[in-house]
């Protein structure tokens, strides 16, 4: 059996030739031929991972959440001090300046991304506005939720805070942040499937070493991080217990 | 838990006296001054079975006006605002430990004796079946909720 590794859809698209880079350092690194299988939405990764195609994945919160108390799936690594925020954006000279000023009706872009949609809708609250009384335009990618906005076809946007960042510096310049949030318990995790279990261990140790080679270090760099650290049991029941308040 | 020493806190000053769930009591002293809730943050903290704070993250300390070293180890009802009807959290307790999720709007008393509303959940934290401790996350609530929340408040305790 060569195990299929995925990745979260929700990284920036500029990033996927690192993940096949990433995945021919961990083939090597493990003396496993691993297949590497991204999927363009989240709904199409869901799929995968409910036939059992997955048995490795670097994954958001939720996702994580459901992999480890449903899938029986071992949380082994995280980057090192990176929580997942969110934020949303209006456009710059946009009427809306703030969350509270914005009104029933109020056209919002977004991903399918579950952990940005849940926190963004939150970050809402404060203003009275919930999917009832919202219009919801759901966009395949960031560039296209951030491109909505800048056009006027929707009056708020939401993005990772590492998508935001990735947009080009004239494409910001024509933006505003309405709100970040800052909740800074919850961030992806590295997780293995049951059929890795009995590597778990070992694959742990390499990805927490990782950084420690030249060649290593450049590819974690790559994608915009500096090391793994190991994941404990705890830390992980502990981000699902977060997530559980968030989903209510 | 300490009494609140009235150079805790400044300005026009309300003097209290808490009686909590176990029978013990609290001196505190309160003001009119409301903290506005952070746009943006989630203020979260987690117990133990009985409800002494074992973790909270920054949002938590800055909104409390404690250092953290002063909120680990101490009740949840360091933060009791003396508004707050007793029903509320008789409620949450009831909610928790029988294992659901609680949810509502609570007005919470700063070390400066000025306050601050916040929309809280309260999840308890289940592993191998057994409930080992308590999480919570608060959230913005918007203007109309608090006023509701006020209003309903007062008539729980009868005035
Ligand atoms: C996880 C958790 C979070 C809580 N958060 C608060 C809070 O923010 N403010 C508060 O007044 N009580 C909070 N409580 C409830 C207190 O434990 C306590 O019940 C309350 O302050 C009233 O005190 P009493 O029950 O001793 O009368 C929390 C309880 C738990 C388990």
């Amino acid at each position: 059996m060569t195990p299929n590794l995925t990745v979260s859809p929700s990284f920036p698209t500029e990033r996927i030739s690192d993940w096949y880079i990433f995945n021919t350092w961990l083939q090597r690194a493990l003396g496993l031929p691993i297949h590497l299988e991204l999927y363009d939405s989240f709904g199409a990764q869901r799929a995968a991972i409910a036939e059992g195609k997955v048995d490795m994945i670097y994954a958001n919160p939720f996702d994580a959440s459901l992999l480890v108390r449903e899938k029986g799936f071992r949380a082994v690594v995280q980057p090192e001090g990176q929580p997942d925020e969110m934020l949303i954006i209006a456009a710059a000279e946009g009427p809306a300046s703030a969350i509270t000023a914005l009104r029933p009706g109020t056209r919002l872009a977004c991903s399918d991304d579950p952990c940005v949609n849940t926190v963004g809708r939150i970050l809402l609250e404060p203003a009275n506005l919930d999917p009832s009384n919202t219009i919801e335009h759901r966009r395949e990618t960031y560039i296209q939720v951030a491109r909505e906005v800048l056009r006027g076809e929707a009056d708020i946007g939401f993005l990772p805070v590492d998508a935001f960042n990735a947009l080009s510096s004239l494409v910001r310049r024509d933006l505003q942040v309405l709100v970040t949030s800052q909740l800074h318990v919850i961030h992806h995790v590295f997780l293995v499937g049951p059929a890795l279990h009995e590597r778990a261990d070992e694959i742990t140790t390499l990805l927490a070493s990782m950084h420690e080679s030249e060649k290593g270090r450049r590819i974690l760099e790559a994608l915009g991080a500096r090391h793994w650290e190991p994941v404990q049991r705890e830390d992980v029941e502990f981000m699902i217990d977060i997530i559980s308040t968030l989903t209510q | 838990m300490k009494d609140m020493e009235p150079a805790q806190v400044s300005g026009k000053t309300s003097e209290h006296v808490l009686t909590y769930a176990d029978g013990s009591r609290r001196r505190v002293f309160v003001t009119l001054v409301e903290t506005p809730y952070p746009h943006g943050k989630l203020i979260v903290s987690r117990t133990d079975p009985l409800g002494i704070i074992t973790q909270c993250n920054p949002s938590f300390v800055d909104m409390s006006g404690y250092t953290e070293a002063e909120i680990i180890g101490q009740p949840h009802c360091i933060l009791r605002h003396p508004d707050m009807p007793a029903a509320a959290f008789r409620d949450l307790w009831d909610t928790v430990k029988a294992g659901r999720q609680w949810n509502g709007y609570v007005k919470n008393l700063r070390k400066d004796g000025g306050y601050y509303w916040v929309y809280a959940t309260v999840v308890p934290n289940i592993r191998d079946g057994q409930i080992v401790g308590f999480t919570s996350v608060r959230r913005e609530p918007s203007r109309e909720k608090v006023i509701a929340a006020e209003a309903h408040y007062r008539s729980l305790n009868g005035s």
